[in-house]
């Protein structure tokens, strides 16, 4: 027999986080700080609506880029939220979750084998590299740095492209690092997309979750709307994981053939839950600030624990994750989490997950209640201790 | 600042001062100044626990009773509600639109108590009018917390 199997997805790294999934799996006593989701249930009436629709009998598909009522709400959001005008007839796409945009962004706009680049700085989410690969692209990671705070320089980004250079890959505020970008990192960098004549692909699930204020997009900066695809969806601000519903906005151009591969590959977004987030666009706002408020305080409790127990920290304003450096201590991402999890019970993520530039660091996330998290951190220090006696 | 401290208390009034000044950000001092100034303006009126009575096994019943009652010249209800909040078995009065004028409720051992409550001390009362009496028979949701909540974390422990 031929092997059935496509080179390219064989050859595809396995997530790196993975193998940390199948230790934790074997210790159910583990509390976990390994969670990239929130910890709140969906807003009740939110889930009503859901619940309400299927009464209803909406159950047949919608058109292929989505309701018309939903897109409309979407819009009117991204314009009070961020002041931009899309036209929901053209410019907006909604998805089945975040990573479904990602992926048909990447497809919609990549030539395979032409090797073309797309840039992706990292640590970051864990798809970007893949779905960038199996549209045929050439994935360049840029690393991002600690004195930074993991914000992407100019400097960065124009020492990374090439001719072959298209797409800038724009994941912030940042899953693993809680790195956000404010509006004068986004002007500096945006002077180099424009000079190069690159296109940016803008991850803005966790922007309702930024800390020190109003998030901006790339999309703000003027001449850059043209050249950006917008994407945010509902898991991360209204606690919808499960619910799988993203969006993305864009130039036309580029939206319709999204909308093209969208129609082909998946007809469209589930109907219950595109009825759900209509309710969640049209009065949720109160449902995202008391979420937001509720991770600011562990946040803070957070970053002030690891001033106290001297954990090398930047302080992270932006997603429900903090990225603490463990280099004093002479170990791997990995081997730290490992021993971390078997001596003390408690499953925390290695920055490598993300890329190797996550050398040196832990994802620990803050969608815990704070008990929880003055539990784990409490074994935290006894750990961290207890390595530094070892050290002397 | 007030908004924010009352916010926090009012789910746990159990926090120590310390750790309500690291959650909001701001020096303990502050906060702890803040505290003690709504405590004193009787913003902040008492500090209670939300017990689920029925997982122990002592006795109690609760009832909610309406009452219609005569207001008074020159003093509206104030001084019928003064009456009946006196007495300690009753844990609130509220003073209510609609049908009937005044919302009590109150705790008791025995249905009996209650019954004697009502019928010796509450319909007794000169401005009274009428009284019905609604005795709880569960309680699912108590000052904003759902009393029989699993607690269970469903999510993956590991997601990226």
């Amino acid at each position: 027999m031929r092997d059935p199997l496509a080179k390219q997805v064989v050859e595809l790294k396995p997530s790196g986080i993975r193998k940390f999934f199948d230790l934790v799996a074997e210790m159910p006593e583990a509390i976990s700080l390994g969670v990239g989701e929130p910890d709140f249930d969906t807003p009740w009436h939110i889930r009503d609506e859901g619940i309400y629709s299927l009464e209803k009998g909406r159950t047949f598909y919608t058109s292929n880029a989505g309701l018309k009522e939903l897109k409309q709400e979407i819009c009117n959001y991204i314009k009070r939220k961020l002041d931009i005008t899309y036209n929901y007839n053209s410019d907006v796409i909604v998805t089945v979750g975040g990573s479904e945009a990602i992926d048909i962004a990447l497809r919609a706009m990549i030539n395979p084998g032409e090797g073309e680049e797309v840039l992706i700085p990292q640590p970051s989410y864990v798809s970007y590299e893949p779905c960038a690969i199996l549209a045929g692209a050439k994935p360049v990671i840029i690393e991002l740095k600690n004195e930074n705070e993991f914000r992407l320089t100019a400097k960065e980004l124009e020492d990374a492209i090439t001719d072959k250079t298209k797409i800038l890959i724009l994941p912030f505020p940042n899953n693993p690092t809680g790195a956000i970008m404010e509006r004068k990192d986004l002007e500096a960098i945006a002077e180099v997309i424009e000079k190069h004549d690159l296109f940016v692909i803008s991850d803005e699930i966790y922007s309702e979750l930024s800390y020190n204020e109003e998030h901006v997009s790339i999309a703000c900066i003027p001449g850059m709307k043209e050249r950006t695809i917008l994407i945010n969806g509902f898991s991360k601000a209204y606690a919808m994981t499960g619910w799988r519903l993203g969006y993305a906005c864009g130039p036309e151009n580029i939206i319709t053939q999204m909308v093209k591969i969208h129609q082909f590959a998946i007809m469209c977004a589930p109907t219950t839950s595109q009825y759900a987030a209509v309710e969640a666009l049209r009065n949720g706002d109160e449902d995202v600030r008391e979420m937001r408020e509720a991770y600011n305080q562990r946040r803070r409790f957070l970053m002030h624990s690891f001033k106290e127990m001297g954990l090398d920290c930047f302080e992270p304003f932006g997603a429900f994750y903090v990225f603490p450096c463990i280099k004093e201590f002479g170990m791997t991402s990995e081997e730290f989490a490992t021993r971390f999890l078997n001596e003390e019970k408690v499953a925390v993520v290695p920055g490598t997950a993300f890329g190797d530039c996550g050398e040196g660091f832990l994802r620990i996330s803050y969608a815990y209640s704070l008990e929880n998290l003055k539990v784990a951190i409490g074994r935290l220090q006894r750990f961290v201790e207890k390595l530094r006696a070892e050290k002397q | 600042m007030r908004e924010r401290i009352l916010a926090i208390i009012e789910k746990n009034s159990r926090i120590d001062m310390r750790e309500l000044a690291v959650i909001m950000g701001e020096p303990e001092i502050d906060v702890a100044n803040e505290l003690k100034k709504l405590e004193e303006e009787g913003i902040i009126c008492g500090y209670h626990t939300l017990i689920d009575w029925e997982k122990t096994n002592i006795e109690k019943v609760s009832a909610l009773i309406e009452v219609r009652v005569t207001p008074q010249r020159g003093q509206g209800f104030d001084n019928i509600a003064e009456r009946i909040y006196k007495y300690p078995e009753v844990n609130s009065v509220y003073l209510i639109s609609g049908g009937y004028d005044l919302l009590i409720t109150l705790e008791g051992r025995s249905l009996k108590e209650i019954s004697q409550f009502v019928s010796d001390k509450l319909s007794t009362l000169e401005s009274v009018l009428s009284t019905a009496t609604h005795f709880i028979l569960k309680k699912y949701k108590d000052h904003g917390t759902i009393l029989d909540k699993k607690n269970e974390d469903e999510r993956m422990k590991i997601t990226p």
